[in-house]
């Protein structure tokens, strides 16, 4: 019966309306998998008014579009949006159903895969297919990172996975790809919600949410002051990067709360991390260790920031980074 | 208001091994604690009993080996009335499913709950999907990631979620089940008061007989994924050192050429 499964599925990622480019990294994902098995890639995309956006997961990989647009689905909601994706899973039954470990992929998959009862690996940072016997194979850290775990899911359909954020790049936008966009419906008790969204908070950062950020430039008590923290505003915008703190910093006013990286703040995985006089305490690495790349500049040789670096510059942050937004201007 | 609140027993230590063979955690003869992130749970729960007052009940729901009943005595020391612990070895190996089918089905033995806490992601597994796959089974209102509980009253809640970019307000009826971040509060310690209850609390221990799911559905072989492989991946920095007082340029350089390698400029 799980040859009746074929086809690789993603989850696109609305937010605020609009398609959101994890989307695109799920569909590099995707691409892979499915050109290895020889089967469709299908993007799912689930919102209110976004049908006309769907062109663009075509441009980005897909080979077709599933789309449930409706006003129900204007906001994410775990009830709702899981129901739906049953519907759908239930009636085109692909082999493979990938979606981004973001905060709505981390709570619509773990609904939707008890529901279905199949398994769900999470987090992932490689997915690849074991050719002989037809299988996602899953990669995944686990107990903080000082583990890799290679998951399989042998029996049950969908094989379910959520992708850890840019753990792959988008392809490039090609325009000349073609595709089929395809109108789903769902029943209205799968579209209705017990849940009401009241309102949405937003944070005053600068830049990208810190989740979301490539580049994150992280300040300390080493600022020595909160107006330096101009500079890894201005040195963020020139990386196209977001400002995070130590919770020294935050503690001291110098940053808000939103920006806290650590054990009691978030949980950021970057491409670039650079620190700027924060010591490495241990409830700091909690939350930055996964960046892609460490640079941290400090005037203390031994800071044990330094043993997570790639690159320890050993200096005063308050002439380093002059410097480095001089270059880059330049 | 009836108040559960699912706590796991996850390894202090950080030396924790893999079974090559069955690709589960090895938890025999390493020191155990609390899963930190379920403190803040824990706190949450305790908190809404001093505010709803007269007639909240809070129970503590683990599964795992007999020892993790400890896991339920340090809960029950922060201010909970009762625990339950579920073992047996045919859970052994549980994956997330597994795992939630159990407890979901501990949850309806001991009566059902108003409201299911869980903490966010325990610090061994790190799926953060037990949480969610109990409210489903159970058919709860499942709101995850949240960082305030605002109300809590007549059939209903109003709580905030932490997300990419800001906080929502959701409003869902009750009962439901809320996954925490630890953001929501600061847990306290235990008084001696506290632990000395604990002690003397009787902590009923339910097996796979005692459940009403097929053994097909429990353990390794009712989990759909499989660990087929662990490996432990040294965190490799390159950790070059280079001090700006020899050179400003040079280490500003430094810092350029790694900018270049990484495609950021
Ligand atoms: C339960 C708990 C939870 C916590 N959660 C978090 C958390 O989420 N996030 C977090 O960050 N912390 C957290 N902490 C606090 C943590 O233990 C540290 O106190 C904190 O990270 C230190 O911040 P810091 O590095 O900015 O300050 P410090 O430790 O004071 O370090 C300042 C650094 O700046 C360097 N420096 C000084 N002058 C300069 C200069 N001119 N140029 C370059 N370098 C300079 C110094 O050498 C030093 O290394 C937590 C602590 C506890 C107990
Ligand atoms: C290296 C490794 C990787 C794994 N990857 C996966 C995977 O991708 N998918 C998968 O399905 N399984 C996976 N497992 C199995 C999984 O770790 C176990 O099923 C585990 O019992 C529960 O998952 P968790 O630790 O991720 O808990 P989480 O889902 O992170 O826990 C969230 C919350 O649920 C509650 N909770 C969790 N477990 C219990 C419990 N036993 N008793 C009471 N409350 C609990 C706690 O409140 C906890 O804070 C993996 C195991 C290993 C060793």
């Amino acid at each position: 019966m799980n040859e009746e499964y074929r086809g690789v599925w993603t989850l696109s990622e609305v937010r605020e309306g609009r398609i959101h480019p994890v989307s695109y990294e799920l569909l590099a994902w995707g691409r892979d998998l499915a050109d290895t098995l020889g089967v469709p890639l299908s993007a799912v995309l689930l919102g209110s008014g976004v049908t006309e956006q769907a062109p663009e997961l075509i441009v980005h990989g897909a080979d077709q579009v599933y789309v449930v647009d409706d006003p129900n689905l204007a906001h994410f909601k775990a009830d709702s949006f899981s129901k739906t994706l049953a519907e759908l899973v239930n009636r085109h039954r692909p082999e493979i159903f990938i979606a981004s470990a973001t905060s709505s992929g981390r709570t619509v998959m773990p609904v939707l895969y008890a529901d279905l009862e199949t398994g769900l690996t999470a987090d992932c940072t490689e997915l690849g297919i074991d050719t002989k016997e037809r299988l996602l194979l899953q990669t995944r850290p686990a107990i903080g990172g000082n583990v890799m775990a290679d998951i399989k899911t042998p029996l049950r359909r969908p094989q379910m996975c959520t992708v850890r954020p840019r753990s792959k790049k988008p392809l490039p936008p090609d325009r000349s790809r073609t595709g089929r966009i395809i109108a789903e419906k769902a029943v209205p008790g799968s579209l209705s919600s017990v849940m009401k969204l009241l309102e949405f908070l937003p944070e005053k950062n600068v830049g990208a949410p810190l989740q979301d950020a490539e580049v994150i430039v992280a300040g300390g008590k080493g600022m020595k002051k909160g107006a330096n923290f101009a500079l890894l505003e201005e040195l963020a915008g020139l990386l196209g990067g977001s400002v995070g703190a130590s919770r020294t910093a935050v503690d001291l006013n110098w940053a808000p709360y939103s920006s806290q990286v650590g054990l009691s703040g978030k949980s950021v995985t970057p491409k670039l991390y650079i620190a700027c006089g924060i010591s490495g305490a241990v409830q700091h690495l909690a939350g930055m260790s996964a960046a892609d790349t460490v640079i941290a500049v400090n005037t203390d040789p031994e800071a044990p920031i330094f043993r997570v670096a790639d690159l320890a510059i050993v200096g005063d942050v308050l002439e380093v980074i002059p410097a480095l937004i001089g270059r880059l201007k330049s | 208001m009836r108040i559960g609140v699912l706590v796991k027993q996850v390894p202090a230590t950080e030396n924790v091994r893999i079974d090559e063979e069955t690709g589960t955690m090895v938890r025999e003869g390493v020191e155990a604690e609390l899963n930190p992130l379920d403190l803040h749970a824990v706190e949450e729960a305790v908190r809404l009993k001093d505010r709803l007052g007269e007639g909240t009940e809070i129970t503590v729901i683990s599964m795992g080996p007999p020892q993790a009943q400890k896991a339920v005595r340090a809960a029950i020391a922060m201010g909970c009335d009762r625990g339950l612990l579920l073992s047996d070895r045919r859970f052994a190996g549980s994956d997330t499913l597994a795992t939630a089918r159990t407890l979901a089905a501990g949850v309806q033995k001991a009566g059902g709950f108003d409201l299911l806490l869980s903490g966010e992601r325990a610090t061994d597994g790190e799926t953060g999907q037990v949480g969610p796959a109990v409210g489903q089974i159970l058919g709860l209102s499942v709101l995850t990631f949240v960082s305030a509980v605002e109300s809590a009253a007549k059939g209903s809640l109003v709580v905030r979620r932490a997300v990419e970019g800001g906080h929502e307000r959701v409003e869902a009826p009750l009962p439901a089940m809320l996954s925490v971040v630890k953001e929501i509060n600061t847990p306290r310690l235990c008084t001696l008061g506290g632990k000395i209850r604990a002690k003397k609390t009787e902590i009923p221990v339910l097996g796979a007989d005692d459940l009403p799911i097929p053994p097909e559905l429990l353990g390794l072989p009712g989990s759909p994924t499989k660990v087929v492989k662990v490996s432990y991946p040294q965190i490799t920095r390159s950790g070059k050192k280079v001090a700006a007082a020899d050179s400003l340029n040079g280490a500003v350089e430094e810092i350029l050429s790694v900018l270049r390698g990484r495609g950021i400029v």
